[in-house]
């Protein structure tokens, strides 16, 4: 072991994040990671090598030149840290929050082979926010507004999710001109019916929003894709392309006898009732949840996770997590599962619900779990699990949430003839540039993929985004010059 | 961006009020049987509301509420000259219209006349011969008759302690009128789930086809949540965007009655608050 030893000076341990305690953030909607301070930020900046050819780069959706903001931090110019974080990523404060790094820029890290790796992500949440302190649109264009030069040109974006608002956001530093059409009262899609306020507190996506809007990027909420305006109706009305992100949002449910009882939600109506509608302040606020004894999420992604520590938050004495497989096929992040734990979350693996039982007014009262077993991997690599015969509990429970996924809305492609989709009415669409069947129409993100992250979404927008640009602007496109200089010192 | 309040028109006092908004893009669109979801101030909840009536020219929409709580109380403090804060539609699916044969007998009850004025509308406007029964409990609370009147040869009417009309139920005169004419082509019924499912139950024995429009709890109103889902033969649907009209021979009335009340203590404790202190919105 001693003989190989790397030879190199031993390295500083990745620099700790200051958390909310645990029993304390259990019971409040305040951000549980606290984030870094200026000394903290500096010290984890110096552990980062510099690599000539960075595999970090390559591991991140949307390319963003980490040893090049890292490198800022350092010499501390933290307005062109930002500067090159916004060259690729139009919402840094989230990304640096919500991503998986683990799996992405942090899990292609080299210092990470022999350590832990660069906390490029804490890092990217510390730039981002201690810039959106001050202006965000001045630093990214020089300017406090940005003139739209081209306004011949008009681009219109359906969903003001992740997805969408890369793709605005890069077309508008372009100096095209880009309406965000959202169905719902706020804009961020997941970002703010979702995720809740202790993983991304709203503040920093209104930011990041506003910062948008100084760009010059248009916002009209309350307008439904597919039913208050179709993509026909856009293209015929002057838009030169539309880019669909309206996302995954349509829950599923078990399909189990007593999924009706009052008392079971899909996660999309937990979560959308608390943060969206603001219900862990009821009365305060008008849309109300009830508070539960005993809840019951079922489901191993990050959803199932946050549905499950909001319920916390809201004062149940007992939450439990019904996962089908064990806590290793778990999809969601390791940190997310690791704070959950902490907070007091009961894991029940190798559980899947059969029945919820009601009481005479209807309300859930019971849930009958199946204990299952693994069994040989199926396509997706995973061992499917299988049941135990005859091996079933009964647990007593008075709300349930179910977090087994979504599938695609339809309001899009029902009202958008010709427009090409496959299994389960995902739109197909071009990998490369995300144009769809229909010329001058581009999808991306969940709409897509099916449920994937925040990040792939956005990375999928910044494309489709590319590919609009180099088509309205011609060679005007490749003529900008921060984004093209990045990517020519990452081919170098 | 808010919406306009351009009339406001007390059709109960204190209970039932038409408000005719500003919302162009969405009276453009706008079809019998599509509804709105609506939000008063910034800590508002989402509530659904049918459009009651659309007027492409004029760029408005017609909204017609029942005082039933905190945020149909908030909006009844509102007038002509306010604004509704967010203002998202048309939503749903449209009532399918097609020239039948026979008569289409479209029932309406308490605030679900308004709503059904829009469907017999659309049925007349297709070249269908309407006939409308409405009810209430008595006189003064039934509401759109002048309307109905506009265009239907005939509106009956049933209140409960007969100081207008038929004493009794809308379904006495429904089933009256099955007897006597076997060509009726059509039944429609807007109102409370109780009599909604009555008419269902009266329309069944004639085998004549009976569409309901149901009220399920709503938030987001574009299919992402399920909180208004429903069983209508044995299987779930959304109403926001698989109805809200549905077979009424196939829905579970009992299931949705009961999903109704899923938030009653939460409701009642929210319309106290606003009662004894006034909206709690900064004005």
């Amino acid at each position: 072991m001693a003989a190989t030893a790397p030879s190199k000076k031993a390295k500083a341990p990745r620099t700790a994040m200051p958390e909310q305690d645990p029993k304390v953030r259990a019971r409040n909607f305040e951000e549980v990671a606290l984030g870094y301070t200026a000394e903290m930020a500096l010290a984890e900046a110096g552990r980062c090598l510099q690599c000539k050819k960075p595999a970090c780069r390559k591991g991140c959706p949307v390319e963003i030149d980490i040893p090049g903001f890292i490198k800022q931090i350092t010499a501390g110019d933290l307005d062109e840290a930002y500067a090159v974080l916004r060259q690729t990523n139009s919402l840094p404060a989230v990304c640096g929050r919500v991503c998986p790094q683990e799996t992405q820029c942090e899990g292609s890290c080299i210092v990470g082979k022999k350590g832990e790796p660069v906390a490029i992500g804490r890092l990217e949440r510390f730039v981002a926010d201690t810039h959106l302190a001050k202006t965000a649109c001045e630093t990214v264009t020089g300017g406090p507004a940005c003139s739209m030069p081209r306004d011949d040109l008009k681009v219109a974006c359906i969903g003001s999710g992740p997805a969408s608002l890369t793709c605005a956001g890069y077309l508008a530093a372009r100096g095209i001109p880009v309406t965000v059409f959202e169905a719902l009262h706020e804009v961020g899609g997941v970002l703010v019916y979702g995720i809740p306020e202790f993983r991304l507190p709203k503040a920093v996506v209104r930011q990041e929003v506003e910062a948008m809007k100084a760009l010059g990027v248009e916002f009209k909420t309350n307008w439904v894709g597919g039913k208050t305006i179709t993509v026909p109706e856009l293209l015929e009305s002057g838009y030169s392309a539309v880019f669909i992100g309206v996302g995954a949002g349509l829950p599923r449910f078990l399909g189990v006898p007593g999924e009706n009882l009052i008392g079971v939600f899909s996660a999309n109506e937990y979560l959308t009732r608390v943060n969206l509608g603001r219900a862990y302040k009821f009365p305060a606020t008008d849309t109300p949840t009830f508070p539960a004894k005993h809840v019951v999420v079922f489901g191993g992604g990050n959803v199932a996770m946050d549905a499950a520590r909001t319920a916390m938050r809201l004062g149940a004495d007992k939450v439990s997590l019904a996962y089908r497989r064990t806590e290793h096929e778990m999809p969601c992040r390791r940190e997310e599962l690791h704070h959950a734990k902490e907070e007091g979350l009961d894991i029940l693996c190798l559980n899947a619900p059969v029945e919820f039982i009601g009481d005479e007014t209807g309300r859930l009262k019971q849930i009958v779990l199946q204990r299952m077993e693994l069994g040989e991997p199926d396509e997706s690599g995973r061992c499917s699990p299988v049941a135990c015969q005859g091996d079933t509990c009964t647990l007593e429970a008075d709300m349930a949430i179910v977090a087994v996924g979504t599938g695609a809305n339809p309001l899009i492609s029902q009202t958008t003839p010709g427009l090409e989709t496959y299994r389960r009415g995902y739109i197909v669409a071009d990998p490369a540039t995300g144009e769809t069947s229909i010329p001058n129409v581009f999808a991306g993100g969940d709409i897509v993929t099916g449920a994937a992250t925040v990040i792939s979404a956005m990375g999928a927008g910044r494309r489709a985004a590319k590919a609009i640009a180099d088509r309205l602007l011609g060679g005007a496109a490749t003529d900008m010059p921060p984004d093209n200089a990045a990517e020519d010192s990452a081919d170098a | 961006m808010p919406s306009r309040i351009l009339r406001k028109r007390k059709l109960i006092p204190g209970m039932t009020s038409e408000l005719v908004i500003e919302a162009p893009h969405i009276a453009a669109k706008a079809l019998p049987g599509n509804f709105v979801i609506l939000r008063v101030w910034e800590d508002g909840e989402r509530i659904p509301l049918t459009i009651a009536d659309a007027d492409k020219e004029t760029g408005t929409i017609t909204l017609v509420y029942l005082v039933m709580g905190k945020t149909t109380a908030h909006l009844e403090t509102l007038d002509a000259g306010d604004d509704i804060l967010d203002l998202c539609g048309p939503l749903g699916r449209a009532t399918e219209i097609h020239k039948v044969d026979g008569p289409v007998i479209c029932v309406g009850g308490g605030t679900g006349i308004a709503a059904m004025h829009h469907i017999a509308k659309g049925h007349h406007m297709a070249g269908n011969l309407v006939v409308t029964i409405i009810g209430a409990r008595c006189e003064d609370l039934l509401l759109f008759r002048d309307e109905l009147c506009s265009f239907c040869p005939e509106v009956l009417i049933a209140t409960n302690d007969g100081s207008c009309g038929r004493q009794g139920l809308v379904t006495d005169l429904l089933v009256e009128m099955l007897e006597n004419d076997k060509t009726v082509a059509e039944v429609v019924a807007v109102g409370p789930v109780p009599m909604m499912r009555a008419v269902a139950e009266a329309t069944r024995p004639f085998g004549v086809k009976t569409t309901v429009s149901l009220n399920s709890i709503m938030v987001d109103g574009i299919g992402m949540c399920g909180a208004c889902r429903v069983s209508v033969g044995g299987e779930t649907r959304f109403a926001c965007v698989d109805g809200p009209e549905f077979d009424g021979h196939a829905v579970d009335f009992g299931e949705l009655g009961a999903r109704l009340t899923a938030f009653k203590d939460q409701e009642r404790l929210s319309y106290e608050e606003f009662k004894s202190h006034g909206c709690n919105c900064s004005k």
